[in-house]
């Protein structure tokens, strides 16, 4: 086991250089530069900031000064928020979206999971069509739509929740967002779910326990559910990742301040290193997460061995 | 010898029912099975009628999708409201332009860039999955290991990078957002191939001198198009669905087209004073994704061997 998880981490080094590369090349084709504005600079100024931040030089000599600050940690300068370097920036806003990530996720791995089996065993019973049908209604519903008529709701109706800010993460300016993020997450997971649990609750092992006659929740609890999780074990690590990026349309609609925001921002305004620092973050949690899910496949499905 | 005799009449006679009972093909199989699944029939037929109105409909209004109707204008929340007698169906937007023919035409946006966005990513994602599962060895785990990097990489980064790039070229965006989202198509056909390749016909072929590209070609793809197509609709409401949320963010389609996406988020801004605004374009793209994701559940049921 060890070695298979020490494995994986040397193979994720290669990967992320190849991230890296395209993406700084990427990012440095694209027209414009971080100082082009409506309000042109003096060309001797231009040129001083563009020689501070070795915009002048050839694009090749900048990918190495970038990759020689990353071996150091340093994620270099913002372009556009002066004063502030990426570092900085991330650990402000990193916190935010992993909060609001990781509580959308509980939420949607228990709903979702908790749906799924209640569907599955109650299979084509009113039960199970209005679980699926709530469950297509989440993955059709994208969470740009979701999230005005949270505010609509909760905010204009009703006044039961603030309609944005994040105030250190109190409970009242989390409600919406994880209710924004997780639906369509719970969707999938429950799909997913009901699918290999209806196709566990026919295999062999569980006939047998029935025969055993165990009562029904130790079958489902003991023996079903550990290899109904195989789908939607390998679901999580995308899933998850997909939670942590997709907190753009939370931060733009409830103004929580989360890493989304400013890679948008970034991109737009061409602040490379903000863009290269996001992806960079973002690249590392995915192949973490794909580690991650292989480790706890090998954990709960006993056939693979390392 | 009568019974015999009886028994070759019998013998006969059930040979003669044999003759006219026909062979079924795979694809006539899955016909049936499709049929009888009353959710994807009426999610094909609803399709069907939202693409004919969304191509129709601007020629049914006497508004365009770029006119301003000065008179509504003056009071939104009261003239813009859906009306049969001023030909705004769906009402005005805040601008004063027609709802209708602004979804109509949306729609017809948003359709395409699935179909398209789909259309690349199947053609690729199939080729390349083919190609490396038939060949196997060196040249397969390469080629799986450059998906897996690929697949690594934040999907959102590109398709902003790809934004800043091609401008707003929605066309080009799309054809370039298929281009890398073929990734789960080229695994699926790939486990697909790797069954394929040890059957007797593909050896057959490769007996006869057939060269590899043609193999592939002529003989793997057409055996793997059953789950292809099963993914392709699934994956156009994730295109659309894509393109909304990039049209969302202001980096889709070019004023004074518009699509759904788009539409939503002019909808959203405004949901206080113009709710219709947004429920019109928010109800077709519900209903097109709905009608997508049981469509492909239907066909998934017809043409997946797994399920039977």
């Amino acid at each position: 086991m060890f070695t298979f998880v020490l494995k994986r981490v040397l193979e994720a080094i290669p990967t992320l250089l190849i991230l890296i590369t395209v993406s700084f090349f990427l990012m440095h084709s694209a027209p414009g530069s971080p100082f082009s504005s409506e309000r042109t600079l003096p060309p001797e100024v231009l040129a001083n900031i563009n020689a501070k931040y070795h915009l002048d030089e050839p694009v090749i000599n900048q990918y190495f000064y970038y990759l020689g600050g990353l071996l150091q940690g340093d994620l270099g300068p913002s372009f556009r928020y002066k004063d502030f370097t990426i570092n900085e920036l991330i650990a402000q806003s990193f916190p935010v979206s992993a909060e609001i990530g990781i509580w959308s996720f509980i939420v949607a791995l228990l709903i979702g999971v908790g749906c799924g089996v209640i569907a599955a065993l109650r299979q084509n019973s009113w039960i199970d069509y209005s679980v699926m049908g709530f469950a297509n209604l989440g993955i059709v519903l994208p969470n740009f739509v979701l999230a005005p008529l949270c505010i609509l709701f909760f905010s204009i109706y009703n006044h039961w929740l603030p309609p944005g800010g994040w105030n250190g993460g109190a409970w009242p300016y989390l409600v919406m967002p994880v209710i924004a993020m997780s639906t369509s997450y719970i969707a999938q997971i429950a799909r997913i779910t009901r699918g290999s649990m209806i196709e566990t609750m026919h295999s062999n092992f569980i006939r047998t326990a029935k025969a055993k006659g165990l009562p029904k929740h130790r079958i489902i609890l003991q023996h079903a559910l550990r290899p109904a999780m195989l789908p939607v074990i390998s679901y999580l690590g995308p899933a998850f990742v997909g939670i942590v990026t997709g907190s753009v349309i939370v931060d733009v609609y409830f103004g929580t301040g989360g890493i989304g925001q400013h890679f948008i921002n970034g991109a737009l305004n061409r602040d490379y290193s903000m863009v290269m620092g996001v992806t960079i973050l973002v690249g590392t949690l995915t192949i973490l997460f794909n580690a991650i899910v292989d480790v706890l496949y090998a954990v709960i499905d006993p056939k693979i061995r390392y | 010898m009568i019974t015999n005799k009886d028994k070759v009449q019998a013998v006969e006679q059930f040979a003669q029912q044999v003759v006219e009972v026909e062979g079924r093909s795979l694809w006539q199989d899955a016909r049936r099975r499709f049929f009888s699944n009353h959710a994807a029939v009426v999610s094909l037929i609803v399709l069907a009628l939202i693409t004919s109105i969304a191509l129709l409909g601007p020629f049914l209004s006497q508004w365009h999708y770029e006119d301003i109707d000065w008179e509504a204008l003056s009071d939104i929340s009261v003239l813009g409201r859906p009306n049969i007698e001023n030909g705004h169906y769906f009402g005005t937007d805040t601008l004063g332009r027609d709802i209708f023919v602004r979804t109509m035409q949306g729609g017809q946006i948003s359709l395409l860039v699935g179909v398209l966005g789909s259309f690349v990513a199947i053609v690729i994602g199939t080729l390349y999955g083919a190609t490396s599962g038939y060949l196997g060895g060196r040249v397969d785990s390469v080629m799986m290991r450059f998906l897996e990097i690929l697949n690594s990489f934040p999907f959102m980064f590109f398709v902003i990078i790809l934004m800043t790039l091609f401008g707003r070229q929605i066309f080009l965006i799309f054809v370039a957002i298929g281009a890398i989202s073929w990734l789960d198509m080229a695994r699926i056909v790939r486990g697909q191939t790797l069954s394929l390749k040890n059957k007797e016909y593909i050896e057959a072929a490769y007996a006869c001198g057939v060269s590899t590209p043609k193999i592939i070609l002529r003989h793997i793809v057409p055996n793997v198009l059953g789950i292809v197509v099963v993914y392709a609709t699934l994956l156009v409401p994730n295109m659309i669905l894509l393109e909304s949320f990039i049209s969302f963010l202001g980096l889709g389609v070019q004023e004074p087209m518009t699509s759904w996406g788009a539409l939503i988020s002019e909808g959203a801004q405004n949901m206080e004073i113009a709710i219709w605004q947004l429920a019109w374009p928010l109800g077709f793209l519900v209903v097109t994704l709905f009608c997508f994701n049981f469509l492909g559940d239907g066909l998934r049921d017809a043409l997946d061997p797994k399920d039977r």
